[in-house]
């Protein structure tokens, strides 16, 4: 806007802004609300139906959760081991959050900053292994880790939830490390830091909101995902929630309220992840999914 | 790049390494930082696709041992003459993904566009609109086995309004399997296409929208002519990436309907999982497997030229 010393024009040219934004931005709000409450309908009667089955008594056919009762989550949580699954869902999805976000963050700085030879062959590489379904890997995993000792372990979920989150994390690691000023690193350099010294003190608080979205993108796929899960651990105590939940539906006499309350606890963790990094997360995708 | 530093080394020789540190960096630095990526991809991604191509020529069943050994082409003959099965689960992959990616695109722009616009409420409506998304597979199929329950389930108070009727599960008839499982995956996937169409909508310029009106364009050309050619790449892609995602991805059926009723909802990955999960037939399943990477090499390729990889890259 070109600064109007004089109150006239100032008035004209504030008067005609808005008027021109409108032009090109007013929808009709009706064709605004109508749309976005029918699909909200569509979203939310879902959330409100496992609520429903979650808290009210079981066998009851009232479309309010009344009374209350909280009968289900204790059933599952206890008699269901659903508080152990729980520990091991939480253990599986903190390791792999950890080693995605360490071995993308090597190798993501490594694809921003160098040129080496091979680089070509390493990304090419990294845009393939996203074609490669793991479920279809399930019996070659299954004989690896059983080679190496570690069926019914938690260890071989973790490995397997990294591996197929690593090629998406390190490209989105990458991405995030070219927005950051190489020159700032170079100053670094210069007063004396090393080159990891450097990395930490300047780059790394910078990619703060780039690491939060890749490490809670670790954490929730390997949080939802089962079928490693299923596969690779037999032993019921190291099972993980999403096998639990698919046990419960698989039972001969379905307990729809346990199931309910079960799915409610599934659901907890990743709704606070996402409330938390929700800001970060469309920018994330503009910085590297699309690109990449 | 690497022209320019070949340029930049020679004038450097007066003070090679002691200007600044960071240049000191050991040449084999990249190569040490993607080590472990690629050991672990090596070890768990491509000695994995290896071996399901060995094992395909393999007969391998834990359960019939004696069985075991080579099997030539015995396993993919099989596959495509003698198992109608197969094909079945070709034919509903096929369905499923177009009929599954096509409505998610189509509703997912209309969304995306919908929550462009400023209104009152905004934050919240988005909040609410792409909550869905962030639900598995498994407790998206909770959750609409609970509504599509023939007891309890919403389906009952629909059929109150005579839409449906009482007494079978829309889960396991084979007339509305199909569409139910549709549903409940749009539930799910149309907050994720919207996302990717928001981000990407975020960034066309709005100087483009007052230069065409004041050409005189209205809100329908202007959305042909400015936003769907800026979409247009970001669309491609996604889908692309999207469809291979739906094939690959069997956590929603195989707890939903389990690929039943009498094998309506079977993809061919889902097929895969139960040869070798439920029935241990590991050399079957791989020969099925090695089909599934045939049809996925076509998807990469196309996904690798749209997307120029050989391009401009660096």
């Amino acid at each position: 806007m070109t600064p109007a010393p004089n109150s006239p024009s100032d008035s004209v040219g504030s008067r005609r802004e808005p008027k021109r934004r409108r032009a090109w931005d007013e929808v009709p709000r009706w064709q605004i609300y109508l749309p976005l409450s029918v699909y909200l309908v569509f979203t939310l009667i879902p959330f409100y139906w496992i609520m429903l089955f979650a808290l009210r008594p079981a066998g009851s056919t009232s479309l309010v959760p009344w009374p209350l009762t909280l009968e289900h989550f204790d059933k599952v949580w206890t008699e269901r081991a659903f508080g152990t699954y729980f520990q091991n869902s939480v253990l599986v999805g903190l390791a792999t959050l950890v080693m995605t976000t360490l071995v993308a963050l090597a190798g993501g700085y490594a694809l921003a900053r160098f040129d080496f030879r091979v680089k070509r062959w390493f990304m090419l590489a990294l845009l393939c292994s996203q074609f490669v379904p793991g479920a279809l890997m399930l019996v070659p995993l299954f004989e690896i880790f059983a080679k190496l000792q570690m069926i019914n372990s938690l260890g071989s979920v973790i490995i397997a939830e990294t591996v197929f989150q690593l090629p998406l994390s390190m490209i989105l690691i990458s991405n995030f490390i070219k927005n950051v000023p190489y020159s700032l690193e170079e100053q670094a350099w210069v007063d004396g830091c090393s080159r990891f010294r450097a990395f930490c003190a300047v780059v790394l608080p910078l990619l703060r909101p780039g690491l939060i979205a890749v490490g809670s993108f670790a954490f929730v796929h390997s949080w939802n995902h089962f079928l490693f899960a299923l596969m690779f651990l037999s032993n019921q105590e190291l099972q993980t929630i999403p096998v639990g939940l698919n046990t419960l539906m698989s039972a001969d006499s379905v307990d729809l309220g346990a199931l309910a309350a079960g799915g409610i606890i599934a659901a907890v963790p990743v709704v606070i992840v996402f409330a938390f990094i929700q800001k970060w997360l469309i920018t994330g995708f503009s910085a590297g999914a699309v690109k990449g | 790049m690497a022209q320019a530093a070949a340029v930049a080394k020679p004038p450097a020789p007066p003070a090679p390494r002691g200007r600044r540190r960071g240049s000191s960096t050991p040449r084999g630095l990249p190569y040490l930082l993607i080590a472990p990526a690629v050991l672990l991809m090596l070890g768990f991604i491509a000695y994995p696709v290896l071996s399901v191509f060995y094992y395909s020529l393999q007969h391998y069943n834990p359960t019939k041992p004696w069985r075991d050994g080579f099997a030539g082409l015995d396993n993919f003959v099989h596959a495509f003459t003698e198992d109608p099965l197969f094909w079945d689960t070709l034919g509903f992959s096929a369905k499923w993904v177009v009929v599954e990616v096509g409505l998610q695109l189509l509703f997912g722009l209309a969304l995306a566009l919908i929550v462009n616009q400023t209104f009152v409420g905004r934050a919240m409506g988005r909040a609410l609109v792409f909550s869905p998304w962030a639900v598995s597979g498994v407790l998206t199929s909770v959750i609409w086995v609970l509504l599509f329950n023939s007891q309890t389930g919403i389906t009952r108070y629909l059929a109150d309004l005579g839409i449906g009727s009482y007494g079978t599960s829309w889960l396991s008839d084979t007339a509305t399997v199909f569409p139910a499982a549709i549903v409940a995956d749009l539930w799910r996937g149309v907050p994720f296409f919207a996302i990717l169409i928001l981000a990407d909508l975020q960034s066309v310029s709005k100087d483009l929208y007052e230069a065409a009106e004041v050409d005189g364009a209205g809100k329908v050309r202007q959305f042909l002519h400015i936003t769907l050619p800026h979409l247009k790449d970001a669309i491609v892609l996604s889908t692309l990436l999207r469809m291979v995602w739906e094939f690959n991805n069997v956590d929603l059926l195989y707890t939903l309907t389990g690929g039943g009723p009498a094998g309506e909802t079977t993809t061919l990955p889902l097929y895969v999982a139960t040869t070798s999960v439920d029935a241990h037939n590991f050399g079957y399943a791989s020969a099925l497997t090695t089909v599934a990477f045939v049809i996925l090499l076509f998807c990469s390729v196309l996904y690798l030229r749209l997307s120029k990889f050989g391009g401009d890259s660096k």
